[in-house]
């Protein structure tokens, strides 16, 4: 006969010392746990308010210059520095960690500075304006007495080129030392030249926005006032692809994880997604501007991005997704023109026509600085949590609910009106008509006129 | 980690025979983690809504087969078991004998308290199994801490205590008296009088929901939410007072033995009960749940036991099958009258309340020998007590949640769309209740009332009544300009005709 009963000593299972951690056994054995689905649910539900009760985006504003904020930098070397450059001339660097206060001037500029980009390495700061010139400057180092003077700095510029027209943007390549200008005509310049080292025209219309490819350090996309897109390769004589929309383009940036891929934010409002080998029709169309889209960035990990638009909003986007997760608004903040994502994932930093940068919480309900191990494995339960459940009512109602500023909710409802309309009105003409004839257009397509290679 | 999968499935090939029964023992385990059939992703035509959908389930998959290896290989304790050789029985086998066999502190949880002035005992043990709570019928209350076997605290309330109950943890407990029920803290002082139940018969706790269900004298049921001490629920069951109550800890349902032998179950979000079943001719006597929610037990005064399966309602076949068999048997003094048994939590021990007393005896094969600290950890301290009040107070379930099935919750309802049927079923279906109500068979009336006149006119009206559910199709509107144009189109002189409406 064998006998076997549960016995447990109680040395194994507590400590053994008051220093010891206590110690913790685990059964997952579902048995265990009656009604473990519906505490589930709670625990989502209670996550998707708690992320509600903690979300304070807005970190600080920063206020110095005297018009509005034209265009912003990122220094890919130094995390903590941002440049902006205003509609009067004024470029300054800023110390967003600790002070947000301007560390440096850069006073030079005539007329509106209309781009602005720094070099790969961090060292040369570019910038171009409305008064033909383009500056290049010398990035001063970051020190530990920056932080402690209450003086700003300003510097003189290491070299100022000059050329016909009035320049409206500019883009450093990366790893090289190229940049580029877009005005009348796409120039391709080197720091030491003082004349442009390639030029490409294009019809008559000036470009408005370049960026350089991450991946490709000779490739850039263009866009131009006649609602082209070109795509061009530095080392071939005229544009790689074109592609013709309805409506022009404001910006164009590139996926820096996906790097043939880039959105293009439009003037109609939404953002278009396209895949750069593929151009004929757009990967997605992003939704939810009602206002002509301003300016438009990647975040690092290239699974978002924040746009900025003339309706006085900020709204984040999923790279994939046809609708925002996120839309940042204040009743001070005026016309947004642009809009960078930090380098680290964790900040939007906005410009706006109001004189001010705006510092917002990428993740509107994320603790900062230092978190514990313990309350990193918890924020990350909440959020798988409220993941589960969150296409069921209740929680829906939760997670989804963002207060709109009253006239892009009017502007929103009237616009939702009339797609219903319209909607109904092409359903009826292709229900009467026979079948084929009547041909609905895909989102993707809808506002592409054509590619031309 | 695709590679890697793949090269396992290579190696399952080359292993040797003991380690491939390893793998199936560890899928059979697998499959009670997996919870259930995984979704059906043929019918999505949605490709983003797919793929992100397979990708979870390749995760639950792994996630199922971590758990089944941890539950293979690193928990600590393994269950008890009784197994005899050759013709011995295992129900001959006697409590001493097992007190020979096995170690000193399994043999410390058999013992008999024989207390003979306070009158029969109930008995509560907490979640954990380290706190047990008696209850004499004259009034003796006792808390007892089971591991070290220390009296925490007794109490003498100088009146009938029908039923015991733990709330939540030890700190706190019922006890349903004479008039009225009661809550006590651990150190014996009274917190609550709960006037509004009247007489109680039988207290139980719902530990999810934190509320206190109890069933009076007068046959009502009550629901109390604890925490805050509403009211949630009380209904009037309708059937005549029962002391036969007890929760099934699957779904939160109560359920109620009658004197007429059924058995109902309730929900505190409804007047009516759930479930009505005729279990036993005569009155049920008990009632017992299994945890997974499925079996339940009742026991009957014709002396009967009978074991249902709750899924189909239905009598699970033979309590002489292989299934069910007499294990184990322990006879009580003569004299000494059972007043309740409870299987102690996480340990092999059963506690018997009788009227001497209790005994408790040990049920080798009977408790859960792997605990886990966050459910129930019956080592703990009392900081881990304060965060666990905490963390049950924050997942508390609202009284809504208590339904017959809990897989509901957070499930996404069926889109029901009900076809439109065409005019030739219409007319089938109308058919088939016009002779419906052509069949039915009047009461033949007495006393004169039996007119043939009369008997042709009820049935004249069942088949209007009959015919009224299913509206004419004719009179719609469609119809009616259809009609207008046809009649019209013949009135015309030539030379209009083709001004007439054209279908």
């Amino acid at each position: 006969m064998r006998i076997k009963t549960i016995s447990r000593s109680v040395d194994e299972f507590t400590r053994e010392r008051s220093q010891d951690l206590q110690r913790v056994f685990h059964n997952f054995d579902p048995s265990l746990r009656p009604m473990e689905k519906a505490v589930e649910y709670q625990r989502a539900l209670t996550a998707a308010k708690l992320e509600k009760i903690f979300a304070r985006p807005f970190v600080g504003a920063m206020d110095g210059h005297r018009d509005g904020i034209s265009c912003m930098a990122k220094n890919p070397n130094y995390l903590k520095g941002i440049f902006s450059a205003s509609m009067d001339g004024d470029i300054r660097l800023w110390d967003i960690a600790t002070s947000r206060r301007t560390v440096c001037q850069f006073p030079g500029h005539l007329g509106a500075v209309r781009g602005l980009t720094v070099s790969t390495d961090g060292n040369v700061l570019v910038s171009c304006g409305t008064d033909c010139n383009v500056r290049l400057w010398s990035v001063p180092r970051p020190s530990l007495e920056d932080s402690d003077l209450s003086s700003e700095k300003s510097t003189e510029p290491s070299a100022v080129y000059t050329c016909k027209n009035a320049l409206l943007a500019v883009d450093h390549q990366f790893e090289g030392d190229l940049f580029a200008t877009a005005g009348a005509q796409l120039d391709i310049w080197n720091h030491n030249r003082s004349q442009p080292v390639q030029s490409f025209t294009s019809g008559s219309h000036s470009v408005i926005s370049v960026r350089f490819n991450p991946g490709e350090p000779d490739i850039l996309a263009t866009s131009s006032g006649d609602n082209h897109i070109s795509i061009y390769d530095i080392r071939m004589s005229s544009a790689a692809r074109k592609i013709l929309m309805r409506t022009k383009t404001n910006s164009i940036a590139w996926n820096p994880m996906e790097p043939m891929n880039f959105t293009a934010a439009n003037e109609d409002g939404n953002c278009y997604s396209f895949d750069g080998r593929k151009n004929e029709e757009a990967k997605c169309v992003h939704k939810d501007h009602v206002s002509a889209v301003m300016d438009i960035d990647f975040s690092p990990t290239g699974r978002e991005f924040v746009t900025g638009s003339y309706d006085r909003s900020v709204r984040i986007f999923p790279y994939n997704g046809g609708h925002s997760r996120e839309i940042y608004h204040t009743k001070r903040m005026q016309r947004v023109f642009c809009v960078k994502y930090s380098s680290d994932a964790t900040y939007v930093i906005s410009g706006s026509d109001d004189t001010n940068l705006r510092l917002w919480k990428a993740k509107a309900s994320e603790q900062l600085g230092v978190i514990l191990p313990r309350e990193q494995k918890k924020h990350e339960y909440n959020e798988a949590v409220k993941n589960r459940y969150k296409h069921l009512p209740e929680i829906k109602r939760i997670v989804r609910h963002r207060h709109l500023p009253k006239p892009i909710y009017k502007a929103k409802a009237e616009s939702r009106a009339m797609n219903d309309a319209k909607r109904r009105k092409d359903d009826r003409r292709k229900a009467h008509s026979a079948p084929g004839t009547v041909v609905t257009e895909s989102h993707r397509t809808r506002r592409i006129i054509k590619e031309v290679e | 980690m695709e590679v890697a999968l793949e090269d396992n499935s290579l190696m399952d090939k080359v292993l040797p025979p003991d380690e491939q029964e390893i793998d199936v023992e560890l899928e059979a385990k697998e499959k009670k983690y997996l919870r259930g059939e995984g979704a059906n992703l043929e019918t999505l035509k949605d490709k983003k809504l797919k793929t992100q959908l397979a990708s979870r389930e390749k995760l639950y998959g792994k996630s199922a087969k971590a758990a089944a290896k941890i539950e293979k290989w690193l928990l600590p304790a393994s269950a008890g078991y009784l197994e005899t050789d050759g013709l011995e029985k295992t129900w001959r086998v006697k409590q001493t004998d097992i007190a020979k066999e096995v170690d000193i502190l399994s043999s410390r949880n058999q013992y008999d308290i024989v207390l003979p002035d306070f009158g029969p005992y109930k008995l509560d043990f907490t979640a954990s199994g380290r706190h047990m709570l008696a209850g004499g019928r004259k009034g003796h209350l006792a808390l007892v801490d089971m591991m070290s076997m220390n009296l925490i605290k007794e109490i003498q309330v100088r009146e009938t205590v029908r039923d015991v109950a733990f709330l939540h943890n030890d700190q706190f407990f019922a006890a349903a008296q004479k008039k009225y029920s009661y809550i006590y803290a651990r150190d014996g002082t009274e917190l609550h009088c709960l006037k509004e139940r009247g007489p109680v018969a039988r207290l139980r706790f719902l530990k999810n929901h934190f509320l206190l269900a109890s069933v009076n004298k007068i046959g009502q049921l009550h629901y109390q939410d604890v925490t805050y001490g509403d009211m949630v629920a009380s209904i009037r069951t309708g059937k005549g007072r029962t002391d036969v109550m007890e929760v099934n800890p699957y779904n939160g349902v109560v359920a109620l033995g009658h004197s007429g032998g059924t058995v109902t179950m309730w929900k505190p979000t409804s007047q009516a009960p759930l479930v009505q079943m005729q279990c036993h001719p005569g009155p049920v006597s008990s009632l017992a749940f299994h945890p997974n929610g499925h079996l339940m037990a009742t026991s009957g005064k014709e002396r009967k036991l009978k074991i249902w399966d709750l899924r189909k309602f239905e009598e699970v076949l033979g309590d002489s099958s292989g299934d069910y068999s007499r294990y184990m048997s322990h006879s009580m003094v003569k004299g000494y009258q059972i007043e309740k048994v409870m299987f102690r939590p996480y340990e092999d021990v059963l506690g018997i309340g009788h009227s001497m007393g209790w005994s408790s005896v040990l049920i080798p094969g009977s408790g859960e020998p792997n605990f886990d600290s966050w459910v129930a950890n019956p080592f703990e301290t009392t900081k881990q007590r304060r965060e666990k009040e905490v963390h049950l107070l924050l997942d508390k379930l609202p009284p809504e949640t208590i339904m017959l099935d809990p897989s509901k919750i957070g499930a996404m309802r069926p889109s029901r769309r009900k076809e439109r049927l065409t005019r030739g079923e219409i007319e089938a279906e109308k058919e088939v209740a016009v002779e419906a109500a052509k069949g039915v068979e009047l009461k033949k009336k007495t006393k004169g009332r039996n007119k043939p006149s009369k008997r042709t006119k009820k049935k004249k009206e069942l088949v209007e009544n009959a015919k009224r559910t299913f509206p004419e199709q004719e009179n719609s509107a469609a119809g009616k300009k259809r009609r207008i144009g046809e009649d019209a189109a013949a009135e015309l002189p030539a030379c209009l005709k083709r001004f007439a409406r054209k279908n």
